[in-house]
């Protein structure tokens, strides 16, 4: 078997050492090393968007990147989107919006608006809609997804003129 | 998944030595969105992986007088969100915008796409249409293959046991063209080319006759296509839609496609003419430096 190796990340703004074989996910080490069971295993493939995370700030699948390739960057995940039971506007239209039902596409959908958010504080329809389509739900039919991320993008705007 | 070793060398020339190693046993890891998951499903074993992100040949992204360098590890996102790439190279950004969802476009490279040497690859046509030369480094050194010689057949190309991909040449941009990328899907994204086609045009000062093309089909033949007949077609013409027609025409002759559920052989033969015409008609729009009405996944 391959040497463990010691990896050292920034994860939610604190600097986090852990162990990991070269063949093991990011995804696996956040769920199963870390016990940072928030970010969803969907299809390990690349293909569902549930196990989104923000790698130096921008969203990819954690399910294709091997935790090794996160030595020294910056990790955020859905556990670091709330402050403590104060939820993030996003998590907050979410809620509102009925914009989950099962909820295993949730943190991925929640951590990919955090990104265009920080992008477009306005973006169209057809904006969210684009920028969400690496993400897939099988319960919603995405609509009140779609809704909630207009909602929360609205909601940032008012917070940011008052 | 399969156990391995992990490398993450930070020159060409350690990259090399650790691939010549171990005869095709070690595999070079840029985005890797479709790497990983080869190695999990078992249609790949490497012993080693060697992470290439780290060398500075792999990341280069460089627009000058002399043309576009693109490093072969350079994501996605980064292609379309350079400037001169979107205004002198649009083809590409047009690719990069389509290959995959965000997340994909966060790590996914133009250079890991065309080993993958997929047949509906979205950056192989635009890097043919823009007469990109690809430059190889290998154990013998350094060779460089145009980007239409370098797919041989599906998940086939030229690299060698132990070669690397280091980066993509693309002349400047001529004075008066443009190009652009466009596949047909039959959803609005994330989805595989049913039929694709770049293309780029370069129009005389009057902006009125065609003076040089490069037109290149995906998805119809084993590997992504140059289709020098149908670029001919065009040469010292004014781009009336009987031309365009007949440089759709030329287009479809050397269209092999399968039939398959994304489309039976003769659909896909329409699509190329269909498609041809509207790339062409976009790619003279951008020649002539008017805004293109063109939203990507729209
Ligand atoms: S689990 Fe990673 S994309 Fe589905
Ligand atoms: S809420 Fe069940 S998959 Fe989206």
């Amino acid at each position: 078997m391959s040497k463990k190796r010691v990896v050292s990340a920034t994860i939610n703004g604190n600097t986090t050492e852990f162990l990991c074989e070269p063949r093991q996910t990011l995804l696996e080490v956040l769920r199963n090393v870390l016990n940072m069971t928030g970010t969803k295993e969907g299809c390990t493939n690349g293909n569902c968007g549930s196990c989104t995370v923000l790698l130096n700030g921008r969203p990819v699948t954690s399910c294709l990147v091997l935790a090794v390739e996160a030595d020294g960057a910056s990790v955020r995940t859905i556990e670091g989107v709330a402050c403590g039971s104060h939820l993030d506007p996003v998590q907050q239209c979410f809620l509102e919006g009925a914009a989950l039902q099962c909820g295993i596409c949730t943190p991925g959908f929640i951590m990919q608006t955090e990104a265009l958010l920080e992008q477009n504080g306005h973006p169209t329809e057809a904006d969210v809609r684009f920028h969400l389509a690496g993400n897939l739900c099988r319960c919603t039919g995405y609509d009140k997804i779609v809704r909630s991320v207009l909602a929360a993008a609205e909601f940032k705007r008012g917070e940011a003129t008052t | 998944m399969r156990d391995f070793d992990y490398a993450a060398p930070t020159t060409l020339a350690d990259a090399v030595m650790l691939l010549s190693r171990g005869n095709g046993a070690a595999r070079p890891l840029a985005g890797g969105t479709d790497l990983i998951d080869h190695v999990r499903t078992g249609r790949l074993a490497p012993d080693t992986v060697v992470d290439i992100k780290k060398i500075a040949e792999l990341n280069v992204l460089e627009a000058s007088p002399q043309g576009l360098r693109l490093g072969a590890a350079v994501p996605c996102y980064r292609v379309y969100g350079h400037a001169a790439i979107v205004a002198d190279y649009s083809a590409l950004a047009d690719s990069g915008h389509i290959i995959g969802g965000v997340q994909i476009q966060t790590r996914a490279s133009f250079g890991g796409n065309v080993c993958n040497s997929g047949p509906a690859a979205d950056s192989t046509p635009s890097l043919i249409a823009l007469g990109a030369v690809c430059v190889i480094a290998g154990p013998k050194g350094t060779r460089e293959v145009p980007a239409e010689d370098f797919c041989t057949d599906p998940s086939k190309n030229v690299l060698q046991p132990g070669e690397l991909l280091v980066e993509f040449r693309i002349p400047a941009r001529a004075k008066n063209s443009g190009s652009h990328y466009r596949r047909f899907i039959p959803r609005n994204e994330m989805d595989i080319a049913v039929v694709s086609v770049a293309a780029s045009v370069t129009l005389d000062d009057a902006k009125q006759k065609i003076i040089a093309a490069r037109i290149s089909l995906g998805a119809v033949a084993p590997k992504p296509l140059l289709a020098t007949d149908a670029a001919a077609v065009l040469i010292g013409q004014v781009p009336t839609d009987d031309i365009l027609a007949k440089a759709a025409d030329a287009a479809r002759k050397i269209a092999t496609p399968i039939t398959d559920m994304r489309g039976t052989a003769e659909y896909r033969t329409h699509l190329v003419g269909v498609l041809v015409t509207r790339v062409l008609q976009a790619a003279i729009t951008r020649a002539k430096g008017e805004k293109l009405d063109y939203r990507p996944g729209h």
